[in-house]
């Protein structure tokens, strides 16, 4: 700590004296600019009242600053340079980054202070951040007041209010637990509206007694309306000190969505109260009629359900939304930050509790919007956040630190403060106390003395309360003076001496605390199994209660809310099988993070299974692999214990595929497409053999094009059957090895392939960045025994989100909804090896090939991907069998059939194909049995992956040809 | 307050009711109303045929299994007795009761709130889970939207998760371990019987 103390006293230092420079430059266009009053910043109701002088003392008023100087400042210097003599190799343009300067300086400042504070954990497990941050910002604002001998700095309403609360607040609504909170909502209301009401009046009325008593001295100007008035804003729970506070406190959960759902629903109490007082106290409290009194009552219902509205609204907006961003997925984060932002605004627009319109957005989208986008989003939106949360914590303490030290807004009196204090404690004790009381009759599980202790120590004022007596106007309420100091030192005490004690007061209380587990499937299923059990026994019993409604919400959510909000194929998925993916995700990760191997079974312990003490030898992870994945497992800890040369294999089939696919597409897609179960697993295949045939035919065609065709089809259909015939050697086990693309066998077992596609799949399912070349170094690079860790993971993963019956696949046509999936050449598919029904399946696949390989080869209703495949083994037939002599010959074979192999690919690639197609359209595309020849794929492929492989190398550009087959021909 | 005892005096063994299920005579009182509404034809008994008038029963996955706890082993009827008694499981837990050292396991308590849920899965009253047990629930829970095998890994998981003696099922030892963090007391009650 104070080794650093100096730095950031400097770089405060720095940055007051920078600033004032940038004060003293501008201070002409300052004042011309606030003739016309920053609209963008003024929505808070007092910003704009302050007289011309008030922003220049204000010194750094940062974003207002940003909108006024630039433009003026960027003429005036560039005027400068015009008419002074010359060309300045180097110019000082202070006054035209200053405003960003100074905003970036102060969240680096900040931030800093972050890092500092938790290097000592003593420091931090005993004194909360934002005490300490307030401390800072005490220090701060001590250096810059003797630097500048003026307070630059103090936290301007404006900021606060449009730009800290929201990213605050947003964070809060989005990530705020909706079960837990609806679960609550009427504990959590009444302690919001009845608990705030009370404490405001009891407050300002005894506030007033006190006054009238001549307790608080005379010199604290103020009527009753005054003393309400600032009940009112002294009342309210603050919802960024409860946050920063409890946050570290850990109490349990139900305890804490009350505390913190109050400070978040107040505001719309504050908001009405403080504008009708404040109002009240502008015609003074002896023009007041009793039609205001009912103005206010009627202001606050619109007040709080208007914003609740506008929140709605803008949760089903950007719910909305999302569902088509599947093209666009990098624009999914800021949809959200900017529709959630804009909810807040609207409401402040229309003078609603912002707040509320802004929790309620979050809360309601949270649910369909996360389901919609893909799990890169999910984090972004996650991060980016808690990041911009901090961050705004954080300055705003700061700044609550520094504005403490201006002296010029302090009134003191030792009165009205000891007096506040007292009251706002007390009252808060006596609300928490009479509510409880009253809703322990209705609460399922009572709070008991305890809950109410924390309840009543956690009533901590904040910055909402401090930004709202700034904005007071001085020239009013006469006494804002003495109300500012009072809010400052009610704020550092609860902030500070509040939020230090309670941590220990919660553990000699011995709270119950929360419980830092995440769910496990158990949890979740029976779980859902209990909703449905009391709604039915709710139901049974006759009694509409919250079960019974909720089941009735349920009902309407599945039934038209999530049909409009979710995509379909998200709509489809299960809540249940996300959480499970979720949980199998989460345990395997960790398995990873603890260096653990994923089949390594013995030391294997999954936190989710944190109730079972031993694992006797299968694991979870190992035995779910073996039932899905069927053999994944065996091939994978067949590469286990095999040595060597496995490792040149994959990596030349790294270089084949690197070499081979095709890749700007594929990067394209994988970048933006995240579903883990996606449909379209079987069309990556399709896609990515029709669009390198679709290339290879155009380099091609021309050229054989005019070569007989007759004579062509007819060695084709032969080259087919040896095709087939080699392909049901390789059934018996024995797999061709004479491929004659790279100088050693390449595909010798084929254990290599799947494993080598799985994890590339699971690369693409994962949406981490994929790039084939940097995987391939690595896995050059890496030695045998770190492979398997990290495939391990990436296996399992995958294999956790195959669709895992073709069925599912194959009722989603191809070009349905396909867009947007991974054009890769790998199959799930052909990660699974299935030993039984595979015989037949194989069997029926090839005599389906046969029969329509045969006669009449113009309408071949075959799949593109068999197609291929066949092909492929015809080239390679062709290549072993006979002709090591013809070695240039068969390579060119796949080409000549792709005039044929088009019509087919057409039909399932429409959206793909048309550019490419235009030029040499091909006469009616028989849009004959492409479902057939799906029906049939998965066998297909399921038989033996290496020969999928093949197709696609042999199917390979011209181009590169010569190359990779040079060696293997000598 | 005449109707009210009216009401009350034709239960029979009022007061041991009371006594066992902790519901007040308000309680037992609006339940026999209910009792006497679902009962069509004034039996004085219930058929599952009797529930199935409750509609919103028709739309909740396990309303079937639901129903089929009220009726023990066997029995096509329910009086008004044992209907109570089911219904008493979903009593909040109160403080104050619980203090009688010599009175029995009272109807509320979280093992019987937990036993009645094992229940309901443990369809063949063996004491234990069967995967197909779990896939069952599973199935109809989740309804069309996740694939036969997708279900069969979740059950699969499931029952890795809870079963510790490897036995491949869920005894009710297991059960109540897998929700020791669950709070039971919470989920499995319903406010309209405090």
């Amino acid at each position: 700590m104070l080794f650093v103390t100096p730095l950031l006293l400097v770089t405060a230092v720095g940055v007051a004296a920078a600033d004032l420079y940038g004060t003293e430059a501008s201070v002409r266009p300052e004042t011309a600019v606030s003739a016309a009053p920053p609209a963008t910043l003024s929505a808070s109701p007092a910003a704009s009242p302050y007289p011309p002088e008030e922003y220049a003392e204000a010194g750094i008023a940062l974003a207002r600053s940003a909108d006024a100087h630039d433009p003026v400042e960027t003429t005036d210097s560039g005027d400068a340079s015009h008419h002074g003599g010359g060309y300045k190799i180097v110019q000082w343009e202070w006054s035209y980054v200053q405003t960003p300067y100074i905003i970036a300086i102060w969240i680096l400042v900040a931030s800093v202070a972050k890092i500092l504070f938790h290097f000592s954990q003593r420091v931090t497990t005993v004194v909360p951040e934002s005490c300490l941050l307030i401390l800072l910002g005490l220090v701060l604002g001590g250096v810059v007041l003797i630097a500048s001998k003026k307070q630059l700095y103090q936290l301007e309403p404006g900021l606060f209010f449009l730009f800290l609360l929201p990213t605050i607040v947003g964070d809060a609504g989005y990530f705020m637990p909706s079960r837990l909170f609806f679960d609550n909502l009427g504990t959590i209301l009444v302690y919001a509206v009845v608990g705030t009401l009370w404490n405001a009046f009891c407050t300002g009325f005894s506030l007033y007694g006190m006054k009238l008593a001549g307790i608080i001295d005379e010199k604290v100007e103020g009527g009753m309306m005054e003393f309400l008035l600032f009940g009112a804003l002294i009342s309210a729970v603050d919802p960024v000190a409860v946050l920063a506070v409890f946050e570290e406190v850990h109490v349990n959960e139900t305890l804490f969505i009350i505390v913190f759902g109050e400070s978040l629903l107040n505001d719309a109490v504050t908001v009405v109260l403080y504008k009708v007082f404040i109002s009240f106290v502008e015609v003074g409290p002896g023009n007041v009629q009793t039609a205001d009194y009912f103005k206010g009552v009627a202001s606050f219902l619109i007040v709080n359900v208007g914003g609740t509205l506008v929140g709605l609204i803008f949760a089903v907006l950007l719910a909305f939304v999302t569902r088509f961003t599947k093209r666009v997925r990098i624009i999914e984060p800021l949809f959200i930050f900017l529709l959630v932002y804009l909810a807040y605004l609207t409401a402040e627009l229309f003078s609603l509790s912002a707040i509320l319109s802004m929790t309620f957005c979050g809360i309601g989208c949270n649910k369909y919007v996360e389901a919609n986008i893909s799990q890169k989003s999910r984090t972004t939106v996650k991060y980016t956040m808690k990041t911009l949360a901090s961050i705004a914590e954080t300055i705003i303490f700061i700044f609550l630190g520094i504005s403490a030290v201006d002296k010029s807004k302090w009134a003191w009196d030792t009165g009205l403060v000891s007096c506040t204090l007292i009251f706002i404690f007390v009252f808060r004790a006596l609300g928490v106390i009479g509510q409880t009381w009253v809703l322990n009759w209705f609460r399922l599980v009572p709070l008991d003395k305890l809950d109410q202790v924390v309840m009543s120590y956690g009533g901590l004022r904040g910055a909402v309360a401090f930004a709202l007596v700034v904005l007071l106007d001085g020239h009013k309420v006469k006494a804002k003076d003495y109300f500012v100091a009072t809010t400052i030192v009610v704020i550092f005490f609860t902030v500070m001496f509040q939020g230090l004690t309670i941590k220990p007061l919660v553990k000699w209380l011995k709270v119950p605390r929360s419980t830092n587990s995440k769910p496990t499937i158990n949890e979740e299923i029976h779980e859902r199994a209990f909703d449905h059990i009391l709604a039915a026994v709710e139901d049974i019993a006759g009694l509409n209660g919250y079960h019974h409604w909720r089941d009735k919400w349920e009902q309407f959510d599945k039934n038209y809310l999530s049909k409009l909000l979710m995509r379909k194929s998200v709509y489809h998925k299960g809540e249940l099988w996300e959480v499970y993916q979720k949980i199998n995700i989460r345990d395997a990760i960790s398995v990873i993070d603890q260096g653990g191997n994923v089949l390594s079974s013995a030391r294997l312990s999954l936190p989710s299974m944190a109730s079972r003490t031993s694992f006797s030898e299968v694991t979870n992870v190992t035995n779910y692999l073996r039932e899905n994945g069927s053999g994944v497992c065996l091939d994978l800890q067949v590469i286990d214990t095999v040595s060597g040369g496995k490792v040149e294999e994959e990596t030349e089939t790294h270089h084949l595929l690197t070499g081979n696919l095709y890749k700007p597409r594929r990067r394209y897609h994988a970048h933006y497409s995240r579903h883990f179960m996606t449909v379209g697993d079987k069309e990556r295949q399709d896609r990515e053999v029709f669009q390198r045939n679709m290339r290879s035919r155009l380099e091609s065609f021309k050229s054989t094009r005019h070569k007989a065709k007759g004579r062509h089809k007819k060695e084709r259909s032969q080259k087919k059957r040896k095709g087939s015939d080699a392909k049901e050697q390789e059934v018996n086990g024995k797999p061709r090895r004479n491929v004659s693309w790279q100088d050693t066998d390449p595909v010798t077992a084929p254990v290599d392939s799947p494993e080598e596609r799985s994890e590339e799949e699971a690369d693409k399912d994962e949406d981490v960045g994929i790039t084939f070349v940097a995987r391939k170094h690595e896995t050059l690079k890496e030695p045998l025994k770190e492979r398997p860790k990290s495939d391990m993971l990436e296996v399992y993963q995958s294999l956790a989100v195959i669709p895992p019956s073709p069925t599912c696949a194959e009722k989603h046509l191809p070009w349905k909804g396909g867009g947007g999936t991974l054009p890769v050449c790998v199959s799930m598919e052909t990660t699974k090896i299935i030993p039984i029904d595979l015989q037949q399946a194989w069997n029926q696949s090839i005599s389906s090939l046969e029969s329509l390989a045969s006669p009449p080869v113009q309408a071949e209703p075959q799949h593109p991907r068999v197609r291929a495949l066949s092909r492929a083994e015809a080239a390679r037939g062709g290549n072993s069998g006979g002709s090591d002599s013809g070695g240039s010959g068969p390579a060119q074979d796949p080409r000549f059939h792709f005039p044929n192999d088009e019509e087919n690919g057409q039909s399932l690639q429409q959206q793909e194909s048309q550019p490419l197609m235009s030029s040499m359209k091909p006469p009616a595309p028989p849009q004959v049995s492409s479902t057939q020849g799906m029906g049939r794929r998965p066998p297909t492929f399921n038989r033996n992956p290496c020969v999928y492989l093949r197709s696609l190398v042999s199917a390979s550009p011209p181009g590169s040809e010569p190359r990779s087959r040079g060696p293997t021909q000598l | 307050m005449g109707s009210s005892n009216s009401t009350l005096s034709k239960i029979p063994n009022l007061g041991r009711l009371i006594e066992e299920t902790g519901f007040t005579p308000a309680h037992i009182k609006r339940l026999y109303k209910r009792f006497q509404a679902l009962d069509k034809g004034n039996k004085g008994y219930l058929s599952p045929q009797d529930f199935g008038s409750v509609k919103e029963l028709a739309t909740n996955p396990i309303g079937d299994r639901i129903i089929g706890a009220f009726f023990s082993q066997g029995q096509e009827t329910v009086d008004f007795h044992s209907f109570v008694r089911i219904l008493a499981h979903f009593r909040p837990l109160d403080k104050n009761r619980a203090k009688r050292p010599d009175s029995p396991e009272p109807i509320n308590s979280r093992i019987s709130k937990l036993r009645f849920a094992f229940q309901l899965y443990d369809q063949d009253n063996d004491g234990k889970i069967s995967r197909d047990e779990l896939l069952q629930v599973l199935r109809t829970m989740l309804e069309m939207q996740v694939t036969e095998e997708q279900l069969e890994s979740i059950a699969d998981r499931t029952i890795q998760e809870a079963d510790l003696d490897g036995d491949n099922a869920i005894s009710f030892d297991e059960f109540r371990k897998s929700l020791e963090k669950v709070n039971i007391e919470h989920k499995m009650s319903s406010r309209f019987l405090h």
